[in-house]
């Protein structure tokens, strides 16, 4: 027997940091339109390829192709360009009003637009979604007010949430958007419980939950894989791969396994690897995955592969821990180019009427803002009562609570 | 009427729920098919059926976060810890999500749910199915935490938890399930067969909530526990010929203090018992807001008797467990003050 040598540990790390040049030549992309699309019944032990590959639709020429295309119209089509712009226009806007010091913080969708809005499309009125603080994309592409999300960034007067939540974690029960929490990963078994609850009542509702790549590593993520496999919930599952979890590259919670999406293999439960930065891919995928929770075939995992372009949150300097370089390099380009290049394409766009739609849409945004700072920000202007905050930790006040207002002044 | 344990009175108040009301679902660790460990939920399946009652994975969090999702959709949950010793990877669950979801959501959304825990030490079930765990929830705003100490109370209580629209941590003292408790571990488990408080009415009734009972009435000094302790209070008071007025908490959030006030200015003394360990326990807040309310009134010290600050140890139970004899000693010591 040899002596035993010492153990070091294994620590991951990206293949880029600063000053790095980016390499993505690793990550094996397959052409768009090469993935199968299995029937919604299909087998989850016959359909293990999916979670190796990268379900594709948009190829380079912005052409749609293969089994996952045609789902759409153009009417369809511009109606999620026109939310992807909204989002954009909407972080913008965001994002410097946080700069001028308006609201404390604020979280930006940059490059990964296409995930929350194509998915959307793909859910009906009465499901709900329990999200995670950046796909408030299925907040835009349900209509909801922007002002109204612009009052809770800033925790006005008008904030529907009374100045009690960090900004952008929204809540809206009417757009089935479950209530953001700032605790990782709390919602993705919330989500399989609430798909329980329906089928439990007899309901055609579904839910879906969403978490990011880092958030896996929570117990609630292997949790919710479990409920959603042991009792068939009719949830979809939804992991949003975006490269980066604050500064922790996803090799970290990914650890030996190949993807993500692999995960689910261990509960029996379909998984699916989808091109986030495809519209037309994102929703394929979530259509075929509502319809099997619809039709009463279990959960679907799937993972977005996307990239967050922008920093983790206004609080984050990403430079500080990866290339600049890297999301030009980022081989799945960006999710606004390829759907509007693909509706140029098919004929039903032009360079003009985007420039129009784009004006349109700043316009719309700044006039909500207007609206919204009319109600106050953080730093100035109405602000929400402060009795609201003794106001429902109960549905009714306890005595204890009913002191401490008063003893408080209000 | 009819003579029921503590575990008959939560089965039959699970039985009227469930039958009052179909939004009503029950799982949990082994609580379908088995009925639970200690029997809480025997024939609920069999009569209701796999969906509305049902066995879940061992995933503590996951049991909890399903619930809030649930209570999410509009149903009402009644989930088994199966021992409030394994609730610790719920917590996240319970403190951050459940606890605060009618207030970040401003009334969106809201978490009808009850926990339930067998809790407290006495079965020699050692540092992991022995501990009490109430400050742990009392510390947050959102949650009731109730512990009945009798089976006529916990159905009541219970029953009123369920239909409560906030969140319930329920903790059930194991050791008072089959009987009273005389404090005295060398002597046989009464039975509540022969026990007044195990007299409980076959009907639906509730016992509300945030509501102490005076289970003594005395003259000489109050007695502030909850639980299994207000058996070994009762004993201690007893043994000792002190004419001590036993308040059972019942509920510690939100806290009677009415009747805690009245009381302790009425006999001018206060001695806090609890189980679980002794600093930053629930007799610190017990303590301070008697101090608060009723400091001229005050003619000793208040005296806390606990549990030890260590582990629940498995051998040296009866040193752990607070008996008539610590107690008595407690009640001299406010006595001489």
């Amino acid at each position: 027997m040899t002596a035993p040598r010492p153990l070091s540990l294994h620590v991951p790390e990206p293949g880029c940091r600063p000053g790095d040049t980016p390499d993505f030549s690793d990550f094996e992309i397959p052409r768009a339109g090469a993935v199968r699309r299995p029937a919604i019944d299909e087998a989850p032990e016959d359909m293990r390829d999916m979670a190796f590959s990268v379900v594709r639709v948009l190829n380079k020429a912005g052409e749609a192709v293969g089994p996952w295309a045609g789902l759409l119209d153009a009417e369809a089509l511009r109606t999620g360009l026109r939310h992807m712009l909204t989002l954009r226009q909407f972080d913008e806007r965001m994002l410097k009003a946080q700069r001028q010091g308006k609201t404390s913080f604020y979280m930006q969708h940059l490059g990964e637009e296409a995930v929350s809005c194509a998915f959307h499309m793909a859910l009906q009125d009465g499901d709900m979604h329990f999200p995670t603080y950046r796909q408030a994309g299925l907040l835009i592409a349900s209509g909801y007010p922007m002002t109204d999300m612009m009052n809770q960034i800033y925790s006005n007067a008008a904030d529907p949430l009374k100045g009690r939540q960090l900004p952008v974690m929204y809540s809206a029960r009417d757009h089935g958007f479950f209530t953001i929490s700032g605790n990782l990963g709390t919602q993705f078994i919330q989500a399989v419980g609430w798909a329980m609850a329906s089928a439990i009542s007899n309901d055609t509702k579904i839910a879906a939950g969403w978490i990011g790549d880092g958030s896996t590593s929570e117990s609630d993520f292997h949790a919710a894989m479990v409920f959603a496999s042991s009792y068939k919930a009719p949830v979809i599952l939804n992991i949003v791969n975006n490269q980066w979890a604050i500064s922790t590259f996803q090799g970290m919670a990914r650890g030996g396994a190949v993807t993500f999406a692999a995960r689910g293999h261990g509960f029996g439960i379909p998984s699916i690897r989808v091109d986030g930065n495809d519209y037309l891919a994102v929703h394929a995928v979530a259509s075929w995955a509502a319809e099997r929770a619809r039709t009463s075939l279990g959960p679907t995992l799937i993972e977005h592969v996307t990239y967050r372009a922008g920093g983790h949150s206004t609080s984050d300097d990403p430079s500080a821990y990866r290339s600049k370089e890297e999301f030009s390099a980022w081989p799945l380009g960006e999710p606004i180019d390829r759907l509007k290049r693909h509706l140029i394409t098919i004929g039903e766009w032009s360079e003009e009427r985007h420039t129009q739609a784009l004006a349109e849409i700043t316009d719309e945004v700044r006039a909500c803002q207007k609206k919204a700072e009319a109600n106050g920000t953080l730093i100035s202007g109405p602000k929400p009562s402060p009795r609201a905050m003794f106001d429902d930790v109960y549905a009714e006040m306890p005595p204890h609570l009913q002191r401490q207002r008063q003893e408080a002044g209000f | 009427m009819a003579r029921m344990s503590m575990i008959e009175a939560i089965r039959n108040a699970h039985d009227l729920a469930m039958d009052r009301d179909r939004q009503v679902v029950v799982f949990g660790e082994d609580v379908g098919y088995f009925g639970g460990v200690f029997r809480c939920t025997a024939g609920l399946q069999k009569k209701y059926g796999s969906n509305r009652c049902f066995d879940a994975p061992i995933s503590e969090n996951g049991i909890v976060g399903a619930a809030v999702g649930m209570c999410a959709y509009g149903l009402k949950p009644v989930v088994e810890i199966q021992f409030a010793d394994y609730m610790y990877p719920a917590y996240d669950q319970i403190v951050s999500e459940a606890a605060r979801m009618r207030h970040r959501s401003a009334g969106q959304f809201t978490c009808p749910m009850v926990i339930r825990m067998p809790t407290g030490g006495g079965i020699f079930g050692g540092q992991t199915h022995s501990q009490s765990p109430e400050a742990l929830f009392t510390h947050v705003a959102g949650l009731k935490v109730v512990v009945p100490s009798n089976p006529r109370d916990a159905k009541g209580l219970l029953l009123a938890s369920i239909e409560d629209p906030d969140p319930v941590i329920f903790l059930e003292p194991k050791r008072l399930y089959n009987g009273p408790f005389d404090g005295h571990h060398d002597r046989p488990v009464v039975s509540w067969k022969n026990h007044e408080l195990g007299d409980v009415s076959e009907d639906y009734f509730t016992v509300p909530l945030g509501k102490a009972k005076i289970r003594r009435e005395g003259s000489a000094l109050t007695v502030l526990a909850y639980g299994t302790m207000v058996f070994v209070a009762q004993a201690a008071a007893e043994e000792a010929g002190v004419d001590a007025e036993i308040i059972d908490l019942r509920t510690l959030l939100p806290l009677d203090l009415e009747t805690i006030e009245a009381s302790v200015k009425k006999t001018g003394r206060c001695v806090v018992i609890h189980e679980a360990t002794k600093t930053s326990g629930f007799g610190a807040e017990l303590s301070a807001v008697v101090q608060e309310s009723c400091f001229y009134h005050l003619e000793a010290p208040i005296v806390r008797v606990t549990g030890w600050d260590t582990p629940y140890p498995h051998a040296q139970e009866w040193t752990y467990f607070p008996g008539p004899e610590r107690i008595k000693r407690a009640f001299a010591q406010v006595l001489e003050g």
